[in-house]
């Protein structure tokens, strides 16, 4: 039963920090702002979420680690949209605008009411 | 196996500091720091493990909640300011 | 301009600060307990002359389908992810991203918090803005739009606040 447990965390610490790595390589190679804040968003779900449980599988009976695992881990699954969305409003307002692709809509521009167009199309 | 998923963060918070010094706008920059201190909370809670000393996990906690405030207080600073890409990349 | 406290956010507050404070500390003797205990007392008559100590900050009038509502959105939160972590390593090529209007059909503020964190936690889709009863997302691929569109989430967020 140990050795289940064992390797059930070992494979979960694996897994978690392989999307750690790919949400990093993501913020790389995605093109512009707002799609690298996906990336971003990959490891502080999935990532963070698989690697904590994985470490709490490996507490040995002590309650306390345990409640402080959960603890990190519902603080990061709360403030992770918080802090994404401040960013993308702050961005809007500082005037970038989200590159789009083949459904933009183009009889309504729902993002007009922010800050200033931003006009050079060079910087991705 | 705590190595292990330590060298993957490791590498993960090393690409996020080249993309906080690279990123074209400020607000890659922002960006890549909240990722970094997400990661660094994730490093000081496996070190906690890989060293026999789960008192680390107080110190994660802690840096958790500052990492989340810090990223609101900057973004406060910036949200009614015009920043200027071309600006910042200077 | 203070409004009547209730009593029962008080009492809450309480019990959820001695909670977190005894998780924390895993000591039962005498002189921590009691600098526990100024500690929440201190903190509850600091929101109480805040004036915070309101449904806004102690959710109690959401029902208990929120334990079903997150085992449901855990299940989505790892669908969204795999196909991030797919579009990741097909590279920027495979994305198309969109900004979209989409309706929403709570009608109190909680509903409508909890929806619109619900998308921007999961990869792939972020709310922008929330104007109303519409919100701006902004989306990886028009699938990811599309589904929202299909009104999944919306209807059992919409459930919650009964």
């Amino acid at each position: 039963m140990s050795f289940f447990i064992d390797g059930l965390s070992w494979a979960l610490l694996i897994i978690g920090g392989f999307i750690c790595f790919s949400g990093a390589i993501g913020i790389h190679r995605f093109p512009e702002f707002f799609s690298r804040m996906h990336a971003a968003s990959v490891t502080d779900t999935l990532g963070s979420g698989l690697i904590l449980i994985g470490l709490m599988l490996q507490t040995g009976g002590e309650v306390i680690v345990l409640v402080k695992l959960i603890l990190i881990l519902l603080f990061i699954l709360i403030t992770s949209p918080t802090a994404s969305h401040a960013l993308a409003k702050a961005a809007l307002h500082g005037g970038l605008r989200p590159m789009q692709g083949s459904h933009k809509n183009d009889k309504e521009d729902v993002l007009n009411k922010f800050g200033r167009q931003n006009t050079s199309d060079d910087e991705q | 196996m705590f190595l292990a998923a330590i060298i993957a963060i490791l590498v993960a918070m090393a690409l996020a500091l080249v993309r906080a010094f690279i990123g074209p706008t400020l607000y890659d920059r922002i960006l890549a720091v909240n990722m970094f201190g997400t990661k660094t909370v994730l490093f000081i809670a496996i070190l906690g493990y890989l060293m026999g000393r789960p008192d680390f996990l107080d110190v994660a906690l802690v840096y958790a909640l500052i990492n989340f405030i810090a990223i609101i207080g900057v973004l406060r600073f910036f949200e009614y300011k015009k920043a200027d890409p071309e600006e910042e990349v200077k | 301009m203070k409004k009547k406290t209730n009593l029962r956010y008080i009492i809450s507050l309480i019990v959820v600060l001695s909670l977190i404070w005894i998780g924390n500390s895993g000591f039962f003797n005498g002189l921590l307990l009691s600098l526990g205990a100024v500690s929440v007392a201190f903190v509850v008559f600091m929101a109480f002359r805040l004036n915070i100590l309101d449904e806004e900050s102690q959710p109690l009038q959401v029902s208990r389908r929120i334990i079903v509502y997150w085992l449901w959105l855990l299940k989505a939160l790892v669908e969204s992810n795999l196909s991030v972590i797919k579009r990741i390593w097909k590279g920027p090529k495979s994305l198309d991203p969109v900004v979209a209007r989409l309706p929403m059909s709570q009608e109190t503020d909680m509903g409508k918090t909890i929806y619109a964190n619900s998308i921007t936690l999961t990869p792939g889709t972020t709310t922008l803005d929330i104007e109303g009863d519409t919100m701006i997302v902004y989306a990886l691929s028009y699938d990811a739009i599309e589904y929202l569109q299909g009104g999944d989430m919306d209807r059992r967020v919409k459930r919650l606040e009964e």
